[in-house]
């Protein structure tokens, strides 16, 4: 066990867990912020994605020491009303169906924004590519990721 | 208009009951079997809601809340349903509040999730409660005002009396309205005046989504919870021998281990208690990670198991079932099923004289079809919360069907039925798996044992490697052709492990003058569960493919040869019945034909595959659009066309059917769930192939029939006729037919 310091959403928070405890569990279990989803455990799904220093990473197999003092965005620390561009495009595009894997989706969208603001649907398709989504909604992600595009 | 066919008895009926709080609430008992026995207790809502019925609640500052009754896992009926009351209320529906009902059949009806039925049980039944609602507040008004209630009308949530010029909000008259008796027999609206039915709303949970609020069972936590994982046998045909927990109770954070055994000896099981595996290792601890950890360090000894016997017993039938012993491996399954079908079947259905025909035939084509163990792999894996005492239960997480499981848990526990309380979380994702609930039954098991609240988690491993899988199956079809390439005769032989999957009063039963239905099953210790549209899945692949294959052998267009067969079935139907409506089923095919640009050589660029089908009371018709990306063959668009009736919520609709598009194509093209010697060889998804974005279509166009019959579901009908429509596409597109899933392992 080791204290850690994480600044998550802009708010510091000092957890005393197994340093190799992934991002995810301490996310979910001990800040109670489960906005973040757990579906593989090994990189393979995207649900648990959240931005590190701005960049996706996939928070289920990510050490939480190797996530100490740098800044966290997850899905709840978007936006406060839920007005982040994205967010707006998949309420627009009414995107999810179950909504289990929507906020990985959206997490991983706003890292591909951030890096490609007018991405080509190759680029969508190759950034994306790793967000599983089992209701099928692929089509409606793509079509959200345009709308969100055109307004930044 | 037509008048849409139930299938099943179906019992409706409104009972009133005075509430201690002095409000009213309607209860809709829709299948009598589903009823629990005196649970008529009220949810508690805080006081200033006057509840109208047991759907609607409106407070005197006029908001107004409509229950769901049905579990959410991604249908979207927490939108549609309250829909439905929201129409005969005659409310802003941008005004309205949808909460999630908990777990009460008396109050709520059967409240299960499968068979595509959430709608169509519920249409009536919530028309009802909405139109009774909004009549008891007329009757408060004109009470209040002296005039009669045929003077009253409503608009948007307000109640007018014109003569006088009177108006008043439904919150104004919320708490009298409580108080009147519920009237029977309210008339309903008209379709054609339905201002939120048919007309496309947003999800009402799509904030709650996008901003990631906790909705699901997994985000559920209380206070003191503890968290546990179960370790079951790694292999089917293993069972439990000893363990040795030294090692992980060593482990920080880690509070207990233990084995349980989950059905007590000679356990008369449901239809739906499937489970796996009877006993199993429990780890409890602090957290997830710390859980996960520990559990590594278990030792644990495994056996093999020996032949044993269960008692079914589906709602009232009883049979005993054998699961044998054994490690068995997808290779001698697909080499079995292969030897069974060369012998003698049990017959289902027989018209006319086959075996005369097919004596006489002068070309008999005969093609048979393969399709493996497929596992649900919901993105949210299996878990419970629960909460047992001596003195009662709570329990909270996703679930398809909880009138299903409160039985079996009130027999495990030794509890009555009164003191269980469930609790529905939104499900990510459920495709059949959760209509099974061992995982809440093992959680409540925990729960009791360690003494203390706790959430069962299973990881995606254990998820993926439990069983409970959509069934591998085979189906030899068989035509015979007279010298001018008439159709004669049509032999389907069907069979699976360990279940068979023909529908002998489907298409074309009832349009071929010989026609033989047969099956057969093989018994396995792999278990086995509703799937998307059970049965039909593979059903309609293989049935699609043959038909395609059937045309052209025939020199036929494969949409007019189905005309053909449903103009047959329509005018002069062989036998004493079939399960479709020839008349709709053909529509969709003409719609599709339509939309698809069918004949439009500006389409000669697709290799086109058509397939339609007809399962859980809807029609749908797909064209597969196929073009060579990256030299292999991927779908670039799809045509769709649908009869469910009325569309109670038309984007959303369009949503769940491509969806089912895109689910089809990637079990088509990838699903598969093989074992070897017992243990699953994909238990997560850098082995499971689950299709991703890029290998989801550009374009999928959705038409719907337009009618005004009762509305039907959407869930899996437009789910099953896909995997024909690709088989037929990859025909075109490599000129190789595909007769074994998943189609990618044969390019």
């Amino acid at each position: 066990m080791a204290v850690i310091n994480l600044n998550v959403n802009g708010k510091k928070h000092a957890v005393d867990v197994d340093p190799q405890t992934p991002v995810l569990w301490v996310l979910r279990d001990h800040l109670h912020l489960t906005g973040t989803k757990y579906g593989c455990g090994i990189a393979q799904c995207g649900a648990c994605t959240i931005l590190l220093n701005g960049t996706a990473i996939r928070s289920c197999q990510f050490p939480v020491s190797a996530a100490a003092d740098k800044p966290i965005t997850t899905i709840e620390g978007l936006s406060e009303k839920g007005d982040h561009p994205l967010q707006k495009a998949w309420l627009e595009h009414d995107v999810p169906q179950c909504g289990y894997c929507q906020a990985g989706q959206i997490m991983n969208a706003v890292a591909l924004l951030k890096r490609n603001p007018h991405p080509t649907d190759e680029e969508i398709e190759a950034s994306m590519n790793g967000n599983l989504c089992r209701c099928g909604t692929y089509l409606r992600i793509r079509d959200a990721i345009k709308t969100a595009a055109k307004q930044g | 208009m037509e008048k849409i066919k139930t299938n099943y008895s179906r019992r409706s009926f409104l009972k009133s009951t005075l509430l201690a709080g002095g409000g009213l609430m309607i209860s809709f008992n829709l299948l009598s079997e589903f009823r629990l026995s005196g649970k008529t207790n009220d949810i508690n809502l805080p006081d200033q809601w006057n509840e109208l019925t047991g759907y609607v609640k409106i407070t005197p500052d006029n908001v107004v809340k409509i229950i769901c009754p049905n579990p959410e896992f991604g249908q979207n009926v927490m939108t549609s349903l309250p829909m439905i009351v929201a129409e005969e209320l005659d409310v802003d529906w941008q005004k309205v509040v949808v909460e999630m009902g908990p777990f009460d059949n008396v109050k709520y009806g059967p409240q299960f999730v499968g068979g595509s039925n959430s709608t169509r049980m519920y249409w009536k039944p919530l028309r009802e409660a909405g139109a009774a609602a909004r009549n008891m507040l007329m009757q408060a008004a004109a009470q209040t005002w002296n005039v009669t209630v045929e003077e009253i009308t409503t608009k948007g949530g307000m109640l007018y009396h014109q003569k006088t010029g009177k108006s008043a909000q439904y919150g104004d008259f919320a708490s009298k309205a409580a108080g009147i008796p519920i009237p029977k027999g309210v008339k309903l609206k008209k379709v054609k005046d339905f201002d939120v039915v048919r007309h496309s709303q947003k999800n009402v949970e799509g904030l709650n989504i996008v901003t990631g609020k906790p909705l699901f069972g997994l985000d559920y936590t209380q206070n003191g919870m503890l968290i546990a994982m179960i370790q079951h046998p790694p292999a089917f045909g293993m069972k439990l021998k000893s363990y040795d927990a030294f090692q992980t109770l060593k482990m920080p954070g880690i509070k207990d281990v233990f084995s349980l055994t989950l059905y007590p000896e000679g356990f008369e099981q449901g239809g739906f208690d499937t489970r796996t595996f009877n006993e199993f290792v429990v780890v409890v601890g602090n957290s997830t990670w710390e859980v996960m950890n520990a559990r590594k360090k278990l030792e644990v000894q495994w056996e093999p198991v020996t032949e044993t016997k269960e008692t079914l017993s589906f709602f009232g039938r009883k049979r005993e079932v054998v699961i044998p012993a054994g490690l068995e491996s997808s290779a001698s399954q697909y080499a079995k099923m292969k030897e069974r079908a060369k012998e003698p079947a049990t017959l289902l259905r027989k018209d006319g004289d086959p075996e005369t025909a097919f004596k006489n035939a002068a070309q008999i084509i005969e093609r048979t079809y393969t399709a493996p163990f497929l596992a649900h792999n919901c993105m949210e894996p299996m878990n419970f919360f629960a909460h047992v005492t001596n003195e009662k239960a709570l329990l909270v997480g996703p679930l398809q069907a909880p009138g299903w499981i409160a039985p079996t848990l009130s027999k495990i526990l030794k509890m009555p039925v009164e003191k269980i309380e469930i609790q529905m979380t939104r499900m990510g994702g459920g495709f059949g798996l959760r209509a099974y609930g061992h995982y809440l039954t093992e959680a409540a098991l925990i729960s009791k044992k360690a003494k203390a609240p706790v959430k069962l988690i299973y990881t995606r491993e254990d998820d993926m490697t439990y069983g409970i899988y959509r069934p591998t199956y085979t189906m030899t079809y068989r035509a015979a052709l007279d010298a001018n390439k008439n159709l004669t005769a049509f032999h389907v032989k069907g069979g699976g492990i360990p279940e068979h999957c023909v529908h002998e009063n489907r298409f074309p039963a009832g349009a071929v003058d010989n026609y033989l239905a047969e099956s057969w099953e093989i018994l396995s210790n792999m278990t086995v569960g509703a799937f998307r549209a059970p049965g039909s899945n593979f059903n309609a692949a293989a049935e699609q493919s043959f038909m395609d294959e059937l045309a052209e052998a025939m020199g036929k267009d494969p949409i007019d040869f189905r005309l053909e067969l449903l103009k047959r079935a329509k005018e002069n139907p062989v036998g004493k019945f079939h399960d479709y409506d020839a008349d709709r089923y053909a529509g969709i095919l003409k719609l599709v034909k339509e939309k698809s640009g069918w004949n439009d050589p500006v389409n000669k660029k697709y290799s086109r595959g058509v397939s339609a089908y007809f399962c859980h009371n809807s029609y749908v018709a797909h064209v597969v659009d196929m073009v060579k990306k990256n030299n292999q063959p991927h779908v670039e668009k799809v045509t769709s066309a649908v009869d469910c009736g009325i569309v109670v919520n038309p984007d959303a609709a369009v949503n769940m059917v491509q969806g089912a598009v895109v689910d089809g194509i990637g079990n088509a093209m990838y699903g598969e769930l093989t074992v070897k010697d017992g243990v699953p060889e994909q238990n997560n998804f850098n082995r499971y192939r689950i299709i991703r974005l890029s290998e989801a279509p550009k374009k999928i166009d959705v038409h719907f029939v337009e009618n005004d019959i009762d509305p039907t579901g959407l869930g899996e009908p437009p789910f099953a006729p896909v995997f024909g429509a690709v088989a037929n596409a990859l025909y075109k597109n490599t000129g190789k037919r595909f007769y074994d899933q998943p189609f990618a392992k044969q390019l």
